[in-house]
């Protein structure tokens, strides 16, 4: 089978385009935020991430943008996801392992349900001011 | 510890990242008896003096977390590279930029595993910043250069599910060391 080229993402850029745009008119835009500092990626951060990437792929879901960051600083928390969704509260989630990154995805993007058990609400102690 | 090459490379990558350099570029050599890493960035630098502070695990400047005491992305990799049997340098010059240089000597018992390189190539773009990144991956087999600004003008961002899984697979199909085993490299065609 031939190599994927630049020129094959482009079209299949093109062909996903207008749907992305129409889903993003709807004004569903989440975000997923990635703690990948040291601490988080010895703690299995990128694991993570790939549980995030195949979960919103495998279910075609474009309109949730990943991003990472250094260490968020809850270092004894990773790997720390921060989790944005609009008329939802902005939520830290720690000890964030590639099961829990799919429960996210189902419960809390697209249920608008918190998942409780790993909600992390208070920092470190030792950055409290 | 991190457990795998891709780690390592992955976390000097956040650190250029976060110091605000606006080109890094990562080559990633298999020379058949060594894997070798070289980071460079064109960030800020470092003195002479942080230099040599940033080889000491319980050393930070402090600047993101006050009331951190350690920092230890550099001495995590210095550590590895030595106990397999390869070699770490790092040099900086203020204004200028900094570089990385680590190798694991493949046969090496203690040699970490490679890692998923193209998935961790992908990761080393996805941070939400204005930067350049080019990795460069050389074999025995061959080479492969990717650049972050063509896979963005290609697929518009790096931030959507399906845009990053095909950034993976560009990435995997075009030979990237495979990582199954320890160490031990593919040139995939």
């Amino acid at each position: 089978m031939a190599k994927l080229t630049l020129d094959d993402l482009r079209k299949l850029r093109d062909a996903k385009k207008s749907e992305i745009e129409t889903r993003s008119a709807e004004g569903k835009e989440a975000e997923i935020i990635i703690g990948m500092g040291t601490c988080g990626i010895a703690a299995g951060a990128k694991s993570t991430l790939d549980a995030f990437i195949d979960e919103l792929g495998g279910k075609g879901i474009t309109s949730v943008s990943v991003k990472q960051t250094g260490c968020m600083g809850f270092c004894a928390n990773e790997p720390t996801v921060e989790i944005r969704v609009p008329e939802m509260p902005t939520t830290i989630y720690g000890n964030v392992n590639a099961d829990i990154a799919r429960k996210i995805v189902n419960d809390h993007i697209i249920g608008k349900k918190l998942v409780s058990d790993h909600v992390f609400d208070k920092p470190s102690v030792d950055i409290i001011k | 510890m991190h457990y795998a090459v891709a780690d390592y490379m992955l976390d000097i990558v956040e650190n250029a990242i976060d110091a605000g350099s606006a080109v890094i570029t990562v080559d990633l050599i298999d020379d058949g008896e060594f894997i070798k890493v070289c980071i460079g960035d064109n960030g800020p630098g470092m003195s002479e003096e942080t230099l040599k502070k940033v080889r000491d695990p319980f050393y930070t400047d402090g600047k993101k977390h006050k009331s951190r005491k350690v920092g230890l992305g550099i001495p995590f990799v210095e550590q590895a590279a030595q106990t397999s049997g390869g070699e770490f340098d790092l040099r900086s010059e203020e204004g200028l930029g900094s570089s990385v240089y680590f190798t694991f000597k493949k046969d090496h018992i203690d040699c970490p595993p490679l890692g998923d390189i193209p998935g961790t190539v992908v990761s080393m773009m996805m941070f939400g910043k204005e930067y350049e990144l080019v990795f460069n991956n050389s074999t025995t087999g061959g080479r492969f250069v990717v650049l972050r600004s063509e896979l963005i003008d290609a697929l518009g961002s790096l931030n959507d599910a399906e845009s990053l899984i095909l950034a993976k697979r560009y990435i995997a199909e075009h030979g990237i060391h495979t990582a199954e085993d320890k160490g031990e490299s593919k040139w995939r065609n």
